[in-house]
């Protein structure tokens, strides 16, 4: 029985292999039919059209220990170069020129935002030392950092031809330098404004009306308003938001390539760039509001206390507080008896 | 005056990095630069090609364009220079760069990558002609000897050419029509806006 069954296996493998090797004679057969009489060594070479159309790069392998080295081709240079050179200019001229150019027309049509009722000559604490100090350190940074910034932007359009090119590169490599240097205490500033101020910078019910009634910009209209109202909300948001994505963008752009390849690069500085222009429109009418735009307002940041009547037209819910919280502290100092 | 270029049949190229060489000994090239490198694409398969590449020397250069200091400048010879005295160590040609041609002295640190530094096409830079403070600089100017780059002069197969554009597009042009086959001027379309027909 089991010689039978041993016997027909054989007889088995033996037509499988036969007919294997009939399939593959005949599938070789036209192949080598086709065989040209010179070699083309190019039938199956890379393409350079073929690879760019894929990718829109050319990558490989190169023997030197540099990494980013092995991109071949990246036609994307151009297209950034277009960018930084073209759309990013507009970008930045109209966000930044049209905001100027608002805040003249404002100015003009609306006047200083006035105290109605006058100073009461009585005063009332804004902002503590350490609140101004804070705020001041990342102001002065931002205005190093836009003027630098812009510097890469515009510099060689509007001062290059003032300076001559040697004192101009002097002054670019000291901006860049400052640049990098005052991105540290920047960012510092940034994450304590965020933490300092977070607990009265949450939107609620108050903005919605302050917003719904147009924050009493224009008219003599004063929404009730609280620590800060909903203008001054934005802009912290608009601090911490920007802030934070020009920090990241603008550490990923001073540490080059790490982590980054060519293209993480240009992005980076696409978006760097983006938010920066943005920034510095949105801060321009941060600083209209609070020195010329608004009567009372400076010496809040100033000398960190500001006038009662002030408070009363512009953050009567915050005076109400302020006042019920002194008012209890007094109480408790009375209660408690001398010894 | 001839308009200059750079060529690599990549038919030809056998990675044997004797153009890389013979650029970092000409220029003194420093350490953890290279002005040349040899891509090789599809490494090991079939179709595999090296082709070598340095500065294209573009036409209407995107790495002069994006210069936040314009230290470019192109010669008579549509070499594209730039002059280290000015230079700022800012890395954006690198971005604009089709062909990462820019090098810096130091990598991806923080504050300055030091005065960019990139293929000269044997042109040396703003000093004058053969002076030490060039040399220094920017490496040898044998375009002022009446010579031509040492990384083609040196090409063991002659794959890389260098020269007047029209000159190495009409040699490259006659070796396909006489071997049948070429897989055309690698980063042509993209430097100089044009293909050469074959
Ligand atoms: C917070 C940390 C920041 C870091 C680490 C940083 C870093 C950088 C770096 C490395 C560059 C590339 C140019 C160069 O190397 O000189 C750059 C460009 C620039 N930065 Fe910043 N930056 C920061 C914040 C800001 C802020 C807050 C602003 C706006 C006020 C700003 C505005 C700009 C502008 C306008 C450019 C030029 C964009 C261009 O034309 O390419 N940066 N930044
Ligand atoms: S190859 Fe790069 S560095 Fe050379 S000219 Fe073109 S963009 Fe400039
Ligand atoms: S690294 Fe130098 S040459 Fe290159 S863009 Fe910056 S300043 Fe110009």
């Amino acid at each position: 029985m089991v010689g039978i069954l041993a016997k027909l296996l054989m007889q088995v493998r033996f037509l499988a292999g036969a007919l294997a090797l009939a399939f593959l004679i005949t599938i070789a057969a036209p192949a080598a039919a086709q065989q040209p009489s010179s070699v083309n060594p190019t039938a199956s070479a890379v393409q350079e059209r073929q690879l760019l159309q894929e990718l829109n790069r050319i990558q490989g392998r190169v023997s030197i220990p540099d990494r980013k080295s092995d991109v071949l081709e990246q036609p994307a240079g151009r297209d950034w170069r277009q960018w930084h050179q073209v759309t990013l200019r507009w970008i930045g001229a109209i966000a930044i020129l049209g905001t100027l150019a608002l805040l003249v027309v404002f100015y003009l049509a609306r006047g200083q935002v006035k105290l109605e009722r006058g100073f009461s000559g009585r005063k009332i604490v804004r902002f503590s030392a350490v609140e101004r100090f804070v705020h001041w350190l990342t102001a002065t940074c931002f205005l190093v950092l836009a003027v630098s910034g812009l510097n890469v932007t515009f510099g060689k359009a509007l001062l290059l031809p003032l300076l001559g090119p040697s004192a101009f590169s002097t002054w670019s490599e000291l901006a860049k330098y400052s640049h990098n240097f005052l991105s540290f205490p920047f960012t510092i500033g940034v994450i304590l404004i965020f933490l300092m101020w977070i607990g009265s910078n949450i939107p609620n019910r108050t903005d919605v009306e302050w917003v719904k009634r147009g924050g009493g910009i224009i008219g003599k209209d004063h929404p009730p308003a609280g620590h800060f109202n909903a203008g001054q909300k934005m802009i912290y948001w608009i601090v911490v938001l920007g802030g934070g994505a020009s920090a990241v963008t603008g550490y990923l752009l001073l540490f080059p390539f790490y982590g980054t390849e060519i293209s993480g690069m240009q992005l980076a500085q696409i978006v760097h760039s983006v938010v920066a222009v943005l920034f510095i429109a949105a801060m321009l009418g941060h600083i209209y509001i609070g020195t010329i735009g608004m009567e009372g307002a400076f010496e809040a940041m100033g000398e960190g206390t500001v006038d009662v009547n002030w408070a009363k037209e512009h953050h009567p819910l915050w005076l109400e507080d302020e006042l019920t919280r002194t008012k209890e502290t007094q109480a408790q100092a009375a209660a408690r008896p001398a010894e | 005056m001839a308009r200059m270029k750079f060529l690599c049949d990549a038919d030809r190229c056998i990675e044997c990095n004797a153009c890389v060489t013979a650029c970092k000994n000409e220029h003194e090239v420093p350490w953890g630069m290279n002005r040349r490198r040899v891509v090789t694409i599809n490494d090991g398969k079939p179709g595999e090609r090296s082709v070598s590449m340095a500065c294209m020397h573009c036409t209407d250069a995107p790495c002069a364009a994006v210069c936040p200091v314009d230290c470019f400048y192109t010669t008579a010879d549509a070499v594209v220079l730039h002059s280290k005295d000015l230079c700022i160590g800012c890395g954006y040609c690198f971005y604009a760069c089709p062909f990462g041609a820019p090098q810096y002295p130091k990598v991806g640190n923080f504050g300055s990558r030091g005065k960019m530094d990139k293929c000269t096409f044997c042109a040396g830079g703003p000093e004058a002609d053969g002076s030490k403070e060039e040399y220094e600089k920017y490496g040898a100017n044998r375009l002022a000897e009446g010579k031509l780059p040492l990384c083609a002069e040196m090409c063991s197969t002659k794959s890389l050419l260098a020269g007047d554009g029209d000159v190495i597009a009409q040699i490259y042009k006659e070796r396909v029509s006489r071997r049948g086959y070429g897989s055309g001027a690698w980063g042509w379309q993209t430097a100089y806006r044009e293909a050469i027909a074959t």
